[in-house]
């Protein structure tokens, strides 16, 4: 017997860092965002995957993405849902910005709160532009869930109670853990699948309200279309939508402040210059050993 | 109250190696700012096992922890522990290892305690801060200096108004070093049930299995690495031949692993592991940011690299411009006929 589960995905639209160009940098040293593409945090394609999967498994089941950014974020909704999502929040308000990852915690927690009965909540281990793995533990924490982490595929749930593989330093672990729970998904995970191109067609013109603007193709279509079907008007939530405290959001509910950002500059060495020959490779690894640099 | 705290990693009655590298630079900090250093450690079975590989590293008192249900690690009962122990105890600072561990309880316990986290920081110190919007001025706060935007640029972050300043460093980035100086090496066995609920043991491990590691990478004096213009993964197997006949271990950069060319547990950099080796070789090896962040501290660094440009070369000591092909068999030849 399985019993459907209202699944949560938590996804963050990030600026594909992996492959920083010589552009990327500004000369004075800061990034420039807008020479990286903004892309679809890859762990939490791993997570989204995983809860298709238990869509598939467990016939009933729900599943949503939740994100917060800019309106633009609303984009990570879209191939969400694109991908086989049901429906999607997106989190925006000027009140959100500059949060850490306690305050973009409280955010999405309270978020949470305002879904409800949500069985499982899971999200990639991090994101690429920040690296810190934290989002997923704190907001289990705020909603005083158990949490796993590292997780490498949701083996089962029975009895509303999950089985793990997770990742461990130097090996693995399978751990169980009862439901509702928040899960964060390695990306040694299963990849995720392809957009469905059926989907695609009919969530190609789903914005959230701030994302329209009436003179773009895009943005009229979705006016136009948007009147006779609802759901291609996205979820979109402020700080007073879901009841938020302001002095837990953003810069003001962050603890940690940044107190200097520097470009990376490398101490130069003075270097010798060898050639491939014979003699230059010889003489190299007699100088390295006379020197006992090398035994 | 105020002190230096350290959460102690184990794996069974084996004291993470992390672990005593943030001992060593917890010592530091804490001497800096006058105040002693702490330690904590939670497992099951470990009294009388684990002290000696703790004490050692300066450690003025050890909370130790022992009792059913703390190994396999689990979240909940570990972050009760620390997050009522720091109740009471108060601390200024907590660090951790960026493991899998570290990095499942650091934001866990920071969350409970409202308290600023910052990961993988790769250097602590100690200053000052004014905060330009307060006005508020801030004496000796820990700088959690850590990469971002991929290895892109560095940042320093402060905590100015939580304690603890909580941070996270991975393996390898601190050096351990047995204390020169006098601690006070107290050692206290508190009762886990006064720090943890019944309901914290939920999460059950029903299967646990650890390999020990396959190489001594991070410790190893050469190191013999390979980028992405080594090609294939059979163009690492002479890295592997030079490796050996040079008593080292080989090292890869990102672009190799993500490649296939060689096993991610030997990826080097900032999402990797960080070496300070006496001689790095780097083959076919750009340079990018975050691979240098990984290996910058080598005594010695040989390029190998058809192109003279290579950002790399920069930071060599000596640059010998080739291909890995014509250039790696000439380096096992002339080592294997002139050394003894």
């Amino acid at each position: 017997m399985t019993k459907p589960l209202k699944i949560v995905v938590l996804a963050k639209q990030v600026p594909d860092t992996r492959n920083v160009g010589k552009d990327a940098m500004t000369p004075e040293g800061t990034v420039n965002r807008a020479a990286l593409p903004a892309i679809f945090n890859p762990e939490d394609l791993n997570a989204l995957e995983q809860a298709l999967r238990l869509k598939e498994q467990h016939p009933g089941s729900t599943v949503g993405v939740l994100t917060m950014g800019p309106p633009r974020a609303g984009e990570i909704i879209r191939q969400g849902l694109f991908r086989g999502a049901d429906t999607g929040w997106l989190l925006t308000d000027r009140l959100f910005a500059g949060a850490d990852t306690l305050a973009t915690s409280y955010a999405l927690a309270t978020a949470i709160k305002k879904i409800g009965e949500v069985d499982i909540v899971i999200g990639g281990r991090q994101a690429i532009d920040g690296d810190t793995a934290q989002v997923g533990p704190q907001v289990a924490q705020k909603l005083g869930l158990n949490q796993v982490t590292y997780a490498e595929e949701i083996l089962k749930i029975e009895n509303n109670i999950a089985t793990i593989r997770r990742h461990i330093d130097g090996g693995v672990e399978t751990v169980e853990v009862p439901l509702p729970c928040v899960i964060t998904v390695n990306g040694s995970a299963a990849p995720c699948r392809p957009c469905n191109a059926k989907l695609v067609m009919k969530y190609k013109y789903a914005m959230c309200p701030l994302e329209v603007d009436v003179n773009s193709e895009c943005g009229m279509r979705n006016a136009e279309l948007s009147k006779t079907r609802p759901y291609l008007t996205l979820n979109q939530w402020s700080v007073a939508d879901v009841d938020g405290d302001p002095n837990q959001c953003g810069l003001s509910g962050s603890p940690t402040k940044v107190k200097t950002v520097q470009n990376i500059v490398f101490q130069a060495k003075e270097s010798k210059t060898l050639t491939a020959t014979d003699a230059d490779v010889e003489g190299l690894i007699k100088e390295l050993l006379d020197e006992k640099i090398i035994g | 109250m105020n002190n230096v705290f350290v959460y102690i990693e184990t794996e069974g009655t084996q004291v993470a190696e992390v672990s005593q590298e943030l001992l060593t630079k917890g010592r530091k900090l804490a001497d800096q700012l006058g105040v002693e250093l702490h330690a904590v450690v939670a497992g099951t079975g470990i009294k009388g096992k684990v002290e000696d590989q703790i004490l050692p590293y300066g450690v003025d008192k050890l909370f130790a922890f022992d009792g059913e249900g703390l190994f396999p690690y689990t979240s909940a009962p570990h972050t009760d522990i620390l997050v009522n122990l720091f109740k009471e105890e108060q601390p200024q600072i907590c660090l951790m290892g960026a493991t899998v561990i570290g990095r499942d309880l650091g934001p866990r316990v920071s969350s409970s305690l409202t308290s600023g986290l910052t990961a993988d920081c790769t250097q602590l110190e100690i200053g000052d801060f004014d905060d330009v919007k307060t006005k508020k001025h801030y004496d000796n706060l820990l700088y959690q200096i850590r990469p971002a935007f991929g290895g892109n640029i560095v940042a320093t972050i402060v905590n100015p108004d939580h304690r603890p300043q909580m941070a996270t460093v991975r393996s390898g980035v601190m050096q351990k070093a047995i204390y020169e100086g006098k601690a006070k090496n107290e050692v206290v066995y508190p009762e886990v049930s006064k720090y943890v609920s019944p309901e914290a043991y939920v999460v059950k491990v029903l299967d646990h299995h650890v390999e020990a590691a396959k190489h001594n990478l991070k410790g190893s004096p050469i190191v013999v690495a390979g980028g992405y213009g080594m090609g294939s993964k059979e163009g690492f197997d002479m890295l592997f031949e030079l490796a050996k006949v040079l008593h080292g271990e080989v090292g890869a950069s990102r672009a190799a692993v993500d490649a296939g060319f060689c096993d991610n547990d030997r990826q080097i950099g900032q999402t990797g592991v960080t070496v300070h080796p006496k001689v790095y070789i780097a083959c076919g090896i750009s340079g990018q940011i975050q691979h240098i962040a990984g290996m910058q501290d080598s005594k010695i660094i040989i390029s190998v690299n058809s192109d003279p440009d290579a950002p790399i070369n920069k930071i060599a000591d000596y640059v010998i411009v080739g291909t890995v092909e014509e250039v790696v068999p000439k380096l096992i030849k002339y080592y294997k006929q002139n050394s003894k």
